[in-house]
Order: structure tokens, then sequence, then C-alpha cells
């Protein structure tokens, strides 16, 4: 038997493989079955509605140019959460095709005071939706993780950042993304804003967005301050 | 008399010129893999000329390095090992040569379609699986007419197998069954934290099921032989493949520890985790009682070499496994460099040095020539063996720094500060393992072009 087709083909094959895909991939699936899986129409939350319109109004050549003339009458709530929900789908493709989640995790552990750093531990059903097949979880974290990051910096810093990094970050590893913009940061193009979209939405369904860091002024001089800033 | 037998072997049974074709696509796409691996290093360093050119994007280029890895250098690496050893030890051809052609031919357009999407932007969410969605089907047909091609010979058997071939059939089940769990499963079926834990199971099983059991297959086919004695304990053997066979497909959840995933399951995988690495601890007596009386072929024969530095690292990544995975150890590791650390000791210390360890010997044997430089294949082993040495020991201490650093509150570009160090000793180890292998394709270049085509079996077995 332990030296056999049969044995090897079916038993280790087959068996042992069947066992493990069960007890480690079945359980889970069963035991969040009763948690419903969100389109990405349903995730459009209201923090999510005033970055997206935030967006339109900062950028508004770009946006209409990647998005349409918002109606001023008929359905407008009804254009506004589909646009939304478009640019959060495509958001998340940019995300995995360049990606950004192998340098920023998606999930804040109780352990190592991520709590602190980062807000509140992950739960499953944060990740029951269509945005999270598969799951964007990641494995490493060169940057920030970015699962609370929603509301926390404006849209424009993220243009700015995504166009040249090291504009708003001066030393950061991160590589730019000129080639989403019109030659310059407040000429965003769709995948942009789409993109933006979709990092303004982590963590937006929590209760405690925006969730800024503990923050505690540093005591440095005044006169310090602009080479601080320069040099940093 | 042998030789005749040899040209018998050589002319029905193994067709030397696929073993080649898949050598040299093995070899093209180390190349590229370590041309991307450069970029996103020197990215990290800030150093990067080509930031900002959308198709020579780090973070698309960090997903070739990773693909070029696994489907393009692994992959056709062992195709082309499983053509030299399947024939040999069933003593029948595989099913039809023009099927293995028509394999090769369709492997290559999946790597260069994995390749092309990726630097398109079409990456899936699928860590070890960014292979585009439309590549998905066209590599599953691929994995079952390969299972096909090879099985043919091996159903032919009759009693009890050789070790090498219990490997060999149980991964062409498992590689097929373990692509299509994490390509299609968590894409199409699950979401959210069930996606995480079947994409947890496929990152481990495409190292543990596809690319260990054909390594590990190949090391009891070739150290007998080029030892010329038998593998020093067959019960040993079979406790290592069947304790792997149990052990190692419940390890998966391992990846993704304090996630939302179930605690017990999280428990249960680290558990599993530890009992693998015994079995590995089994296994390794057993090649080291095999070359016992015999250690004095690490320093004159290179392929022995090549294999037992690979087991020694195998040992000690597998040890570090049994660390990293429990929760005290991934508090403050997870997410950082010790675990990029740890995936080059795996892929690059043990099993592409296998690999080369294995072309170093056969290369000889397939061309008709001997090595042009033996300096060359000295040169290539150890910048290969002390480069992944050093990177894999400075990104794991590395790591722990990070954690650190995270775990401090600090500011985070302090993580990104105490890194820097790490990361430039990570290029100079990187840029000399990629010496080690420019050497290596000069040395086969030179050899290929040398006009002396020897004897066939008078090639010592030494190389």
């Amino acid at each position: 038997m332990f030296e056999s087709k049969s044995g090897v083909l079916l038993i280790a094959g087959l068996t042992f493989f069947g066992f493990a895909f069960l007890s480690n991939a079945v359980v889970p699936a069963l035991m969040y079955a009763d948690l419903p899986e969100k389109t990405a129409e349903e995730l459009v939350n209201p923090q999510l509605r005033y970055q997206f319109e935030e967006l339109g109004r900062r950028f508004p050549d770009a946006f209409v140019a990647a998005f349409g003339e918002p109606p001023t009458s008929g359905d407008v709530e009804g254009w506004w959460n589909a646009r939304a929900a478009e640019a959060l789908r495509e958001g998340r493709d940019l995300y995995v095709g360049e990606g950004c989640w192998h340098c920023h995790s998606q999930f804040v552990r109780p352990v190592s005071n991520e709590e602190q750093r980062w807000g509140p531990v992950a739960r499953s059903w944060e990740y029951q939706n269509e945005l999270q097949r598969p799951v964007l979880f990641g494995t490493r974290r060169v940057g920030p993780d970015l699962s609370r990051e929603a509301g926390r910096r404006g849209s424009d810093w993220h243009a700015v950042h995504l166009f040249d990094p090291t504009l708003t970050s001066t030393k950061s590893p991160m590589p730019a993304y000129p080639w989403m913009f019109d030659g310059s940061p407040d000429k965003p193009k769709r995948e942009a804003l789409a993109l933006i979209t979709y990092i303004q939405w982590l963590g937006s369904w929590l209760e405690s967005y925006p969730l800024y860091e503990s923050y505690t002024p540093a005591p440095i001089p005044r006169e310090g301050l602009l080479e601080e800033h320069n040099g940093q | 008399m042998q030789a005749q037998g040899e040209q018998r072997i050589d002319g029905q049974l193994v067709d030397r010129s696929i073993v080649l074709a898949y050598f040299g696509a093995a070899l093209l796409f180390m190349f590229v893999s370590m041309l991307g691996g450069l970029l996103m290093g020197m990215q990290l360093l800030r150093h990067n000329p080509l930031n900002g050119i959308e198709f020579f994007s780090p973070g698309r280029w960090r997903m070739v390095h990773t693909n070029a890895i696994a489907y393009g250098f692994l992959a056709n690496a062992f195709l082309g090992l499983l053509h030299w050893a399947v024939p040999r030890l069933t003593l029948r051809p595989v099913l039809d040569r023009r099927l293995s052609w028509a394999i090769f031919a369709a492997w290559q357009l999946i790597v260069l379609g994995t390749a092309g999407g990726i630097l398109a932007g079409h990456a899936q969410a699928l860590e070890w699986g960014e292979t585009p969605v439309w590549v998905d089907p066209l590599a599953q047909v691929g994995l079952l007419l390969v299972a096909v091609n090879f099985m043919a010979p091996i159903v032919q058997l009759r009693g009890p197998m050789y070790v090498t071939l219990w490997y060999f059939m149980a991964a062409f089940v498992w590689t097929f069954l373990t692509y299509a769990m994490g390509n299609f499963v968590p894409q199409y079926f699950v979401s959210g934290t069930s996606a995480g834990a079947v994409g947890g199971l496929f990152i481990h099983d495409l190292v543990g099921l596809f690319v260990t059991p054909l390594g590990w297959g190949l090391m009891y086919y070739f150290v007998p032989i080029i030892l010329k004695k038998p593998i020093w304990s067959h019960g040993l053997s079979l406790v290592g493949f069947w304790g792997l066979a149990f052990f190692y497909p419940l390890n998966g959840i391992h990846h993704f520890l304090y996630t939302p995933i179930p605690m017990f399951l999280q428990y249960g995988a680290i558990v599993s985790t530890i009992a693998v690495e015994l079995v590995v601890t089994t296994v390794l007596i057993n090649f080291f009682g095999t070359l016992w009386g015999r250690g004095r072929e690490v320093v004159t024969n290179l392929p022995i070499r090549w294999f037992y530095t690979g087991m020694v690292f195998y040992f000690l990544t597998c040890l570090q496994c049994a660390l990293q995975t429990t929760l005290t150890f991934q508090a403050l590791i997870h997410f950082t460099d010790w675990v990029v650390g740890h995936a080059h000791l795996v892929m690059f210390g043990v099993f592409s040095m296998w690999i080369f360890g294995m072309m170093t010997y056969l290369i000889p044997r397939l061309l008709g020539r001997e090595w042009y430089s033996r300096a060359a294949c000295e040169w290539h082993f150890w910048l290969s063996a002390v480069g992944v040495f050093v990177m894999a020991s400075d990104l794991i201490l590395a790591g722990v720094f990070q954690g650190w650093s995270w775990s401090s509150l600090a500011p985070w570009y302090d993580s990104i500060a105490v890194s820097i160090p790490f990361w430039a000793v990570r290029i100079v180890a990187g840029l000399a393992m990629f010496a080690g292998f420019l050497v290596f394709v000069w040395n086969l270049w030179m050899t290929w072009r040398s006009a002396e085509e020897i004897e066939f079996s008078s090639v010592p077995v030494t190389a």
C-alpha cells in the first residue's frame, strides 16, 4: 500500500489533499457562509461618497473626462453611487495590477501594538465583499497597512503621493506612478481617480472613521522647522 | 557493453534535446527573474534608474520575479529533469514525444503570457499565483497533459516502486489540484477570510506539494546514482514521504496567523508545521546516512556539493520555519523581511541550488562534452552559495529590526531607515548570485561551442 501506485495516488495524492482542503478551506467557508457577500454597489457608504464627490470638486476637468458630467436632475444619487462603485472596482484592479498589496497589508493584528498604530483589529465581516476576491490581506509591509487609511489624508495628498511619493514623503522607497496623470499631480487620469477612490474606501466602513494615529507634537524649535521639513 | 546500454537508453528512452530545451528556457527565465529582483532591490534603495516608467514598474516586476522563478525556472527545469529521470527509472519512454514538444511550446507560451499579462497590469490577487485569470485554464490543461505524458510509463510498472516515483506521482496529482484550488476557488467561489485561508493553502502547497516532492524525488534519484550506493534506509524514506504527504497540506494557514481566520485552524496549522520539521529531520538523517563514509565527495564532486549544501540550507529553513510559525515569533516577524529571507533560502538556497547541481551533472552528458571550465563551475557554486546565505541571513536579521521598530510605535520611516543598510547588503549578495549565474551561462555557452564531442560513456561521473 505505502509503495504502490494506488496507495500513492489515492491516499497521498487525493485523500490527504482533500482532507486538508476540507479542514482548512471548507470549514472557514462554512463558518462565514452566513455573512452576506457585498457587491461594490453595496459598499458605497456616505464617507466614500463624500470623498468621491470631493474628487469631482477638486479635479473637475479630470473628473468629467473620466466619469462624465454629473447630472443635475433625475436620479442624481443613483448616478453618483454607480460611478463610485465603478471607481471602486477599477481602483481595486489597479491596486492588484500594480502590486500595491505586496508592500501594503490590509489587516490589523491584535499584537505588536498594531491597535495603537492602525486602529481596530481586523474582523471577518470587513472582508466579505467582492473586492476581496481573492482577499488582499497581504504578507509584507514595506509601507504602512492601508486597511484604516480612508479619510486619514486628503485626496490631493494621495494624488501628489502617487505622482511622486518623494514629494510628500521625502525618503519614501515607493515607486512613482506618473502614467496615471497627465503630466502633473493636479491632472489625474481616470486610473488615478479610481485608485484614490479605492484607497479612500479602505476603512471608511468603521465607526472610528477617520482614524488618526495618536499624535504628540515633538519639541522642535521653531527655527528648525523649515530645515526639518526639507531634510525629512 | 555499458556504453552500448547507455546508447540504447539515450536513443530510445531519453530525448536529450528536450531536456536541453527545457534547461535553456529555465535559464532564460532565471535571468528575467534576477533582473526583476534587482529592479525591486534598487527601488527600495531609491536608486532605480527606471522609476516612473510603466512597464518597468517595480511593483509589477516584483510579481514577474516570483512567477518567473516558480513557473519559468523551477517548472521548466523540473520538466526537463523529469524527461531525463522518468524514462530511465521506468525503462519506458514517455507517452508521446510530439506531446512532449507540444507541452514544451505550450508551457513557454503560458510563462510568457503570465509575464506579459503581469507587465500589462493584469495580475491576479493571489500571491505566487499572479498568473492572469485568462492564463489559468491554459496552465491547468498544461499540467494535466504533463501528468498524462509522464504517468503513461509509470502505470506500466508492476509491483512496489522506487521512492522517487512516489514523489513524482504524488506531485502530478498535487500540482494539478493545488493550481486549481488556488487560482479558481478564491477568485470565483469564496471571498474574504475564506479566500485568505485558500490563498494560504495555495502559497504553501505550491512550495510543498509541487516544488518539494519533485525536488526530493530527484535527490532520491541522483544522489545514489552519483555516489554509486543505495539510500541508507528504506524505512526512513517511507517516513519522509508519508509524513510530508499528510502534514504538509495542513500547513497553509500559518501564512495568515493573527488574521480573522478561526484561531483553532491557526493552531492546527502551527502544530502540523512543527510536525513537518520532524519529518524533514528524518529525511535529512537518511541522506546524511547515505553520504556517511563518503564525505570527501562533498569536496571533490560538484553535483554532490550542490545537493548537500542545498540540504543543509533545507534543514536551516525548516528549523527556522518551526520557530517562525509560532505565535510568539509571528507577533514580531510577520510582514517583515524575515519572511523574504526565508523565501530566498528555500527557493534559491535549496531548490535552485539542487537544480544547478543537476544541470552541472547532466550538461556534459547532454552535450557530450566536458565542462569548458571547471573553475567557472566552482565560481558558480561559491557565488551562489555564499550569496544566498548572506542574503537570507541579512534579510532575516533585518526583519527582527523592522518588527521591533513597528511595535515600538516609532514613526513609520524609522523602519525604512533601519532597513537601508540591510537592503544595501542584500543588493550586493544578489549581485553575487547574479554574477555566479552569468558565469554558469558563459561556461555553458563555451562548452557548447567547444569542438570536441567526446565519447558519451567516458564522461567521468564526478563531472
